[in-house]
């Protein structure tokens, strides 16, 4: 039925679908590459296919909407923003390759990226050579920042929400909380870490501490654990497919008392999906930089504009993409109105110095930086109404 | 590839003896000994000079990394037909070996990350003492799976190895907290590896690696692994310790990886155990099975097309999982020995046939059609 | 807590085995181990999700489309994939499935995104009281259709002339043939069957855990897989205690508080296993003829 085919019939097939697809793929990216002369190439990068495609589309497009906002008001300088957007797929490798290819091929002067903290550290020690400006929307992980002054986050790290998430504990009279995270993820182990650490310091007692594994479903026997500790409050640092389920088990099980979260947990209800029942969200307060529900005129204007433009609500992650972009677009008019050229290192240098220097008024509140590339910001506290819908429930200043 | 071909030099069809002239060994290896320090002077020239960029350069070094990669999974699947699912697993065990070792000598020794960039004599000792020292991870964790999981036999080996690259992905996360100080760094990966990989460094390993696997296979030993692959029972029958060979091809297979990973390590900069799950494994898998499983140069030149195209292909990213997971499907309907089959390249082969002016094209009619696939199947056998 | 701890591995280990039973029945007629089998799961659960999320049908039509699109899927991947490859090299066709499964898995993060979708609920009922117990109906649900299908499996095998086939077949295809069996059919039916429990458990993974994405057959396949393994792979009841075996083995290691090692100390108990009985628990020695 099937006849083999020969070793010549298959080189000579194979390297004409080769051919074909090369072909096609540069007349794909030629048309990508339209190096309009007096516009301004920022290169954004993150995981657009793959398990964490939904973080890295967020990310993206926050920070496209912001390019074109700009570019509708007169771009940088009287310069247009010409975003090159490269995909990393969650992978280091592919990180570091689209950086290379960014600042060889295309000579941007400035990256938004990466999302994930693995590939963001690897395309961090590779920028420290260029000296090039980068801003990771959400790369959490302490070192990210740490390899040379060039790097700059938009969103607070790790330790820091679950030193935030700790004292939100102790103010609410906690004694007793137990954590619940995914074993095998640098965030979620690294929020648990830091919130364990601070909450025994503020005189809480940490009952136990269960982990997952990615692509576990079902929590049950975690759950029995930790209830068995009976806790005043359960920390689940994760990200919001989890989060879901994590709470309707538990709810399930009897479960009543408090949910604590950090900002994985944008998007659990009312986003694409509401993944955890209305009903069981009551109780859970998570920290985070950006809601729907924050009612400042710049976060109300963004949610309008970005429902306007991609038709669904915003997340935290597209917020953040956004911002990051806003912080880039801030060194880059700096330096453009030093009036220097393109591409030398005194650019570059003026563009990290105007992002260090400068303070931005961003949707996740205003940005600026103290000597390092860490920002200082306020975050909010959510909580859930009864139908579901996010509320701010505190706003902690910087 | 190039940067592989002077390699090969596989005997061929043995001529009559004093009808065809041949090339005797020693000459053969030095044209393929020149070759490759031409291709490697001609590169490292071309990338000093500015011809080939730095994304280019990455991108080459990480083709290298995974021709290493495919030839040594090639050996426990094309060499001695077993379908080991963990190749993953070992890369990992020598990647952190190697930039463990290499990090903690360098803070023994006094050097500093920037002495790897340009590389004095004692960071090239250390960093070909930490691909060794990868590869020895690689090659004992290769031991510690192989004995138990050699006595199985076809699907349950490649279960066990699934599950054993699992567990060492596990125990990457989770040592720390058993040892009690910072070794893997856990699930916020190994930060800090110095970036000693070099495309010299990774087309010299190729051409190592490649030379050692090729006169394995040429010699005693290699002929043993392909008459397990061929009929186990007959193998044992005539008398080839079977259980000897397998545990040494695998330990082989294993040891090159682990060579690769700390390759890896040094080009990446981060390690993170998430990065070698199964996915990884298959990856490489499908390298090879496209590429020919028992031919080097398949395992290379797939490696190759598979590395460079998506980096060309950047706007169809979305696709290329899915298109992997059919040409897979294609090719296992349509042609099972995959790309080259078992073929192998062979310059000596190329030069002796010239010498004889012994062109297929003067030989048409001679060989019957469909010649090709028998052949294929005859010459390893 | 011993109570509770006890009904959750019940449910996980029911879980494992219903899919560990797909795993087995393919195995045993035609030696392939069918890596896509996690993957058709997960195409039932989105078609749960089509149907009652999207289309706002019935949750008894949704029950009846997701099996229905499983068995359909089981046969068509046999047909398509696997059977031009019925004499080639097992190393061949177990490649193909390894193919089959990234393409499902791919090709539904292609079309559905990544992001997992929530299947609404099937039944209101979600909790039952059996003496002052209050049990999860789901998991109640779960072992009591595991069961089910595990006695209705054995007495398809056993009792009927398809079962017949379908034994005749696993020992000797070409003597099978011989003997005047349509052995192409037959491989069909036990796709189908498989397949069908597929769907079946896609029902049951969506009423218990709500989520359907387009990895969520990968980790299910895979200690289903390491399950059918343990058990004796191509055997009944060995599906059965594997995948009870693995349901309690996750569960009694978290309830000692080493979640971390949870699917390292499955994969461990698997490698011993196999090490100590090379064919699983139940698997028959099969003795390769010279």
């Amino acid at each position: 039925m099937f006849e083999n085919v020969s070793r010549r019939q298959f080189v000579t097939g194979s390297a004409a679908l080769a051919l074909g697809l090369g072909l096609v793929g540069c007349g794909g990216n030629g048309g990508g590459e339209s190096s309009g002369a007096s516009g301004i190439k920022v290169g954004v990068m993150g995981p657009h296919t793959g398990d964490n495609s939904s973080y890295g589309l967020a990310c993206l497009n926050g920070a496209q909407l912001y390019f074109k906002q700009l570019n509708a008001d007169g771009g940088v300088n009287g310069k247009q923003i010409e975003a090159v957007v490269y995909d990393t797929k969650g992978d280091a490798t592919e990180a570091v390759n689209a950086y290379n290819r960014l600042v060889q091929e295309d000579g941007v002067t400035g990256i938004v990226g990466s999302v994930l903290t693995g590939p963001t550290i690897a395309v961090a020690q590779a920028s420290v050579a260029d000296n090039m400006p980068c801003v990771t929307p959400s790369a959490t992980a302490a070192d990210v920042v740490t390899y040379g002054s060039n790097y700059f986050r938009a969103c607070v790290t790790d330790p820091e929400q679950g030193r935030v998430m700790a004292h939100f504990a102790s103010e609410q009279g906690y004694k007793n909380v137990a954590t619940l995270y995914l074993s095998g993820s640098d965030y979620s182990e690294g929020v648990n870490a830091a919130f364990c650490e601070e909450a025994e310091a503020l005189g809480i007692t940490i009952t136990t501490q269960q982990s997952y594994a990615e692509g576990d479903v079902d929590f049950k026997a975690q759950l029995t654990n930790i209830i068995a500790t009976s806790p005043d409050a359960i920390l689940v640092p994760n990200y919001y497919q989890d989060d879901g389920m994590i709470v309707n088990q538990a709810r399930g099980q009897g479960y009543d008392k408090v949910f604590l979260g950090v900002d994985g947990w944008s998007g659990i209800y009312g986003g694409s999906e509401n993944y955890a029942d209305a009903a069981n969200l009551h109780d859970c307060y998570y920290c985070c930089a950006f809601s729907s529900s924050n009612e400042s005129e710049t976060a109300t204007k963004f949610v309008s504009d970005y429902e306007a433009e991609y038709g669904e609500a915003p997340t935290n992650f597209c917020a953040l993409g956004y911002d990051a972009a806003m912080v880039l677009a801030a060194g880059l008019t700096a330096a453009e109105e030093a009036g220097l050229e393109a591409g030398t290192d005194e650019y570059k240098q003026a563009v990290i110095d105007g992002i260090a220097a400068g303070t931005v008024d961003g949707v996740t509140g205003s940005i600026s930086y103290e000597g390092t590339g860490d920002p200082v910001k306020s975050s909010l506290i959510i909580t859930f109404a009864e139908d579901g819908t996010e509320e701010t429930f505190q706003v902690l200043e910087a | 590839m190039t940067e592989k071909r002077p390699i090969i030099s596989t005997g061929g069809p043995q001529p009559a003896a004093g009808r065809r002239r041949s090339l005797s060994m020693p000459v053969r290896y030095a044209i393929n000994a020149v070759l490759v320090l031409v291709i490697l002077v001609l590169g490292e020239l071309m990338i000093d000079g500015g011809a080939i960029n730095r994304y280019q350069s990455t991108v080459l070094e990480q083709v290298g990394i995974y021709i290493i990669l495919a030839v040594s999974l090639n050996i426990a699947t094309g060499y001695l037909g077993q379908l080991p699912l963990g190749h993953a697993g070992f890369m990992s065990m020598g990647a952190y070996g190697c930039s463990i070792f290499i990090i903690r000598m360098s803070e023994v020794l006094g050097i500093g990350a920037r002495d790897f960039v340009t590389g004095s004599p004692m960071t090239v000792l250390l960093v070909l003492g930490g691909l060794v020292v990868g590869g020895l991870c690689a090659a004992v964790a290769g031991i510690i799976i192989g004995i138990p999981a050699l006595r199985l036999k076809g699907d349950y080996l490649a279960i066990i190895t699934l599950a054993f690259a699992e567990i060492i992905r596990v125990v990457m996360l989770n040592i720390d907290s058993v040892l009690g100080f910072e070794l893997t760094g856990g699930a916020a990966g190994l930060t800090g590896i110095p970036s000693y990989t070099s495309f010299l460094l990774v087309f010299g390993c190729v051409a190592v690696v490649c030379f050692l696997i090729h006169t394995m296979m040429k010699s005693r030993h290699g002929r043993a692994i392909l008459a397990i692959r061929d009929n186990e029972i007959a193998a044992e029958a005539t008398g080839v310790n079977t259980t000897y060979y397998k545990t040494l091809a695998f330990v082989a297979s294993a040891f090159f990886a682990g060579v690769a990973g700390g390759l890896y390590a040094g080009c990446v900069g981060v390690l993170q155990p998430a990065v070698f799950g199964f996915m990884k494994s298959i990856e490489i898998l499908v390298m090879v099975v496209l590429g020919g499983m028992g031919s080097m140069l398949g395992s290379a030149l797939s490696a190759t097309v598979l590395t460079i195209l998506p980096e060309a292909l950047r706007a169809f990213s979305e696709y290329r999982m899915i298109a992997y997971a059919i040409v897979l499907i294609l090719v296992m309907i349509f042609r099972p020995q995959g790309l080259l089959g078992s073929y192998d390249f062979s310059l000596s082969r190329i030069i002796e046939r010239v010498m004889n002016r012994d062109f297929p094209w003067s030989r048409k009619g001679a060989a019957p059609a469909g010649a090709d696939d028998g052949k294929e199947a005859s010459r390893d056998a | 807590m011993f109570i509770t701890q006890v009904l959750n591995g019940l449910q996980l280990g029911s879980i494992y085995a219903l899919v560990a039973l797909g795993y087995t029945m393919v195995y045993g007629i035609i030696l392939l181990l069918n890596f896509a089998h996690g993957d058709i799961i997960m195409v039932g659960a989105y078609v749960s999700w089509l149907v009652m999320a999207q289309l706002g049908l019935n949750p008894v039509l949704a029950v009846i489309l997701s099996v229905a699109a499983c068995t359909l899927m089981g046969v068509l991947i046999d047909k398509v994939a696997y059977a031009p490859l019925r004499n080639a090299p097992r190393l061949s066709i177990l490649i193909t499935a390894i193919g089959v499964s990234y393409f499902l898995e791919n090709g539904a993060q292609l079309v559905f995104g990544a992001d997992a979708k929530v299947v609404p609920a099937y039944t209101d009922l979600q909790t039952i009281q059996v003496g002052g117990l209050a049990l999860s109906f789901p998991s109640v649900l779960t072992v009591i259709v595991t069961i089910v299908a595990t006695v209705a499996l054995t007495l398809v095998v056993q009792k009927t002339k398809l079962g017949k086939a379908m034994r005749a077949v696993s020992e000797d295809m070409g003597a099978a043939r011989l003997m005047g069996i349509n052995v192409n059919s037959t491989i069909s039916f036990t796709f189908a069957v498989g397949s069908a429990l597929a769907g079946i458990g896609a029902v049951l993974y969506a009423m218990a855990y709500t989520q359907a994405s387009p990895t969520m057959g990968m980790m299910l396949g895979t200690k289903a897989f390491v399950a059918a393994v343990l058990g004796g792979i191509g055997s009944i009841p060995g599906a059965v205690v594997g995948g009870l075996l693995v349901g309690f083995a996750e569960v009694v290691v978290t309830a000692l508080g080493l979640s971390v090692w949870k699917d390292a100390v499955v994969f461990l108990l698997l490698i011993i296993v196999l090490v100590v009985r090379p064919t699983g628990i139940f698997g028959r020695t099969m003795n390769e003829k010279v």
